[in-house]
């Protein structure tokens, strides 16, 4: 496979902030590929260089196989962008926003956007002032995923999305995936990018710290695990990978690393189950445990 | 809590917020009026000369028309009269912007629902809007009075009075619009349009009648003005027909608001089309820009027609006169004096076209920290296309509406069309010129870009007021409008109007540069 988006040793700063700090990305062609981080991690800043609209301080990045920087014109032909944040012409309707875009990249296919504007229950004669934070969010994406293109990079597209509309979105990634396009997904929004991503790279600071496929990532995480007993639990203290361990006569609460978990569940089933949730582990926590860690690390 | 619980903190908040915007539209304003006995004083120094001076502008039509008439030969009398209609039309800007910008713009950006869910009554925010306005109006009406008084403090009154009073009667004028409209930018554009009748309707009655007499100067407020006859045994009862005016136009506007919803309006915003045509940047452009192109160009057809309606008239005005002559000779050059009218107004229309160019260059920055250059530029559009998109407008712009005027005084005047359309278009260079520098600071430093206002602002007060003054050369020749032939009338000179050009290129090609290198800011 091919790769859409190659990025390696990403410097850029502003001033004295160091918004990228030896910053890697690597997005295979035809993945739907998460971009997590929290706020001010650089997440914003990878994406503007990868469109040509900063210049690196050093590192090199290629985006379908072209330099963002010196290339951009070629390469934006094939690359729809939406913004976090889309400002709109206060006097143009959404539709011609709409149809400007999809002209400047590839073109734009008229059933498609038809199609979109339905499902997104977006009204396109509306002015660009009187569009709500989602309803202009809307109008990007409806361009983006009805323009004729290779790769797409969605900057927190849902932020201004109420919860059905972005189970629509949601929908349209999946099929733009079959579709075989690439997409890059910045977020902040975990159970998003859990539901949609391939795989997942993670930064913090400016930099990588983390890539792979969610199941690479699942041996970072703990499961959540409480039971109730038939009598006292025990030996669950001496168990590696138990942490948080918190017995109530016969109830037990506990987290466990994921792959200690057949070992925990072997010694509950000694003591008798009658009642047992365990909680998969979410990105969430995987991305909060993974900052804890790190931090503590730089602690010490 | 009744409907105006909330008003007293909403005016402290309104005045904190317009605390720079009204003292500068206040200092503006009271310098332009108060300076007035002064400079008529240089020029026309003895009472026979103003006798002189009133008895030419009574039987000169084109005068009444830009003016007004004129009733006495002090000089409180002939100040009323030369800046009256001018410092009205300030008071009445001033006024719809304040009110416009506490009441609709509140409520379009959303702010105002805020506000609304506090403790406040459902009439505080229009009511706090318009005692802002009175508060302006009033401290204008107390400086004029205050610093006319030397001219005789009865007139000095009248003459405070009457321009609060035209504020006011805008400023309520702009309640009711603001109930109308959606968008407090076509509030303000209605209102404006309002002014621009009141000034018709008054420069169409006073063109016919030389004492204000016509019916069409009484529909005015601006003809209210000059009907007062400050100065000149004033007639007080004028002044109820403001106050009426202000009564009835304030009922309307609450009655408006009460009927109403939060962010609605009663012309709501036109739906537009569901699909588009704009394919490139440069239509985009276009779309963005035809309105203020197609508003200049008018603007400038009408001013080469009305100045050059004047032309014969100033010059006669000017020949008796040693002061004024030795300030237009200056200005427009010694070659007789109407060519040296007709120069100083043609380099004035250029120094105003230099406002033009930094508002279209300036596109390119409002574009880009709103946010809205970004995405475009995300597309298959090289920076450079995209910067070319609104540069051909700012620059091809500035030579359209300078043709306009050299058009306007061919119609205006009729005589010398060649060598004033050659005039107008070599002012062109220049303008080129206050573009370049502007597009130099976008490219290079952004966030300096919008002190190329303050450069265009610096460059028409010097090409104003440094020929009054009789500024030395080498300060006048900071401007590139210095440096160009005084035509008509002067010689031909190619040198400076080359090397201008030249400048411009380097100035655009620098701005380029930098633009097509920098991080587009965000």
């Amino acid at each position: 496979m091919t790769k859409a988006i190659t990025v390696s040793g990403l410097h850029k700063s502003f001033g004295r902030t160091h918004a990228l700090d030896g910053l890697d990305l690597d997005v295979e062609t035809g993945e739907v590929h998460g971009f997590l981080g929290p706020n001010g991690a650089g997440k914003s800043t990878t994406i503007r260089v990868l469109l040509g609209l900063l210049r690196a301080d050093s590192g090199a990045a290629q985006v379908l196989g072209r330099d963002p920087w010196t290339d951009a014109v070629e390469a934006h032909r094939r690359i729809a962008y939406v913004p976090g944040d889309v400002t709109l012409w206060r006097n143009l309707s959404g539709g011609e926003v709409i149809d400007l875009y999809g002209r400047l990249r590839g073109g734009l296919n008229a059933g498609r956007r038809a199609d979109l504007i339905d499902r997104f229950e977006l009204d396109p004669t509306k002015k660009g002032r009187t569009y709500s934070k989602g309803n202009r969010q809307k109008v990007a994406l409806v361009a983006a995923f009805a323009s004729d293109v290779d790769l797409l990079i969605l900057d927190e597209p849902t932020s201004g999305l109420d919860p059905l509309m972005e189970e629509v979105f949601q929908r349209c990634v999946t099929e733009e995936r079959e579709r075989g396009r690439t997409i890059l997904l910045s977020s902040h929004i975990l159970s998003e990018v859990e539901e949609l991503c391939d795989r997942v790279s993670i930064i913090r600071k400016g930099r990588t710290v983390e890539t792979g496929s969610l199941a690479d990532l699942r041996h970072l995480t703990r499961t959540s695990v409480s039971a109730e007993l038939a009598g006292p639990p025990n030996g669950l203290a001496n168990l590696p990978g138990v942490h948080d361990l918190d017995v109530r006569g016969h109830r037990v609460r506990l987290q466990v690393d994921t792959d200690q978990l057949d070992a925990v569940l072997r010694q509950l089933s000694e003591s008798g189950v009658r009642s047992l949730t365990s909680t998969p582990p979410t990105l969430e926590e995987l991305f909060l445990r993974h900052y804890q860690d790190l931090d503590e690390a730089a602690a010490r | 809590m009744t409907t105006f619980t909330g008003t007293g903190v909403l005016l402290r908040f309104s005045l904190r917020r317009d605390r720079v915007l009204i003292p500068v539209w206040l200092a503006v304003n009271a310098l332009m009026v108060l300076s007035m006995p002064n400079t008529l004083r240089t020029l026309y120094g003895t009472a026979a000369e103003r006798a002189d001076l009133v008895s030419q502008l009574q039987t000169n039509a084109s005068f009444r028309a830009l003016i007004g008439p004129v009733f006495d030969t002090s000089l409180g009398a002939l100040t009323a009269w030369r800046v009256g209609v001018y410092a009205a039309a300030l008071a009445a800007a001033m006024s719809l912007l304040i009110v416009v910008r506490h009441t609709r713009d509140e409520e379009e950006s959303g702010r105002q629902e805020l506000v609304a869910s506090g403790m406040v009554g459902r009439r505080a925010s229009l009511t706090a809007a318009l005692l802002a306005a009175a508060v302006a109006n009033a401290v204008l009406a107390l400086l004029i009075t205050a610093g006319l008084a030397g001219q005789g403090a009865p007139g000095a009154l009248s003459f405070g009075l009457g321009l609060a009073g035209v504020g006011m009667v805008f400023a309520t004028m702009a309640a009711i619009v603001a109930q109308l409209t959606e968008s407090a930018r076509l509030a303000r554009g209605l209102t404006a349009a309002v002014l621009g009748a009141a000034f018709v309707l008054r420069a169409a009655g006073d063109s016919t009648t030389n004492d204000g007499s016509s019916a069409l100067t009484w529909l005015s407020p601006l003809g209210w003005l000059e009907n007062q006859r400050s100065f000149a045994h004033e007639r007080w009862w004028v002044l109820a027909l403001f106050a009426a005016a202000v009564a009835v136009q304030a009922v309307v506007a609450y009655e408006l608001a009460g009927r109403r919803d939060l962010g609605m309006s009663f012309l709501p915003t036109r739906p537009g089309p569901p699909t588009g045509r704009l394919a490139t940047v440069g239509a985009l452009a276009w779309r963005l820009q035809r309105g203020s192109v197609l508003g200049w160009s008018i603007g400038f057809f009408l001013a080469g027609v009305v100045y050059g309606g004047l032309t014969d008239g100033a010059a006669d005005l000017v020949r008796d006169n040693d002061n004024a002559r030795q300030i237009f000779e200056r200005m427009g050059g010694r070659n007789g004096l109407t060519d040296a009218f007709l120069a100083s107004m043609v380099d004035m229309l250029g120094l105003i076209a230099s406002l033009y160019i930094v508002a279209s260059v300036l596109r390119l920055h409002g574009e880009e920290t709103s946010g809205r250059a970004e995405p475009v530029l995300a597309c298959a559009v090289s920076r450079l296309r995209w910067a070319a998109s609104h540069l051909t407008i700012a620059f091809g712009g500035s030579a359209l509406i300078m043709l306009l005027a050299g058009l306007g005084f061919a119609a205006g005047y009729g005589r010398q069309i060649g060598p004033v359309l050659g005039a107008c278009l070599l002012q062109v260079t220049a303008v080129w010129v206050i573009g370049g520098v502007t597009l130099l600071l976008y490219g290079l430093a952004p966030r300096l870009a919008p002190a190329a206002w303050g450069i265009a602002v610096a460059v028409l007060l010097l090409g104003w007021i440094g020929p009054a003054l009789n500024a030395p050369r080498i300060v006048l020749d900071l401007s590139p409008f210095g440096h160009l032939p005084k035509l008509p009338g002067g010689a031909m000179e190619w040198g400076p109007v080359c090397a201008l050009l030249a400048l411009a290129v380097l100035l655009v090609t620098g701005g380029l540069a930098g633009l097509r290198r920098r991080d587009l800011t965000t």
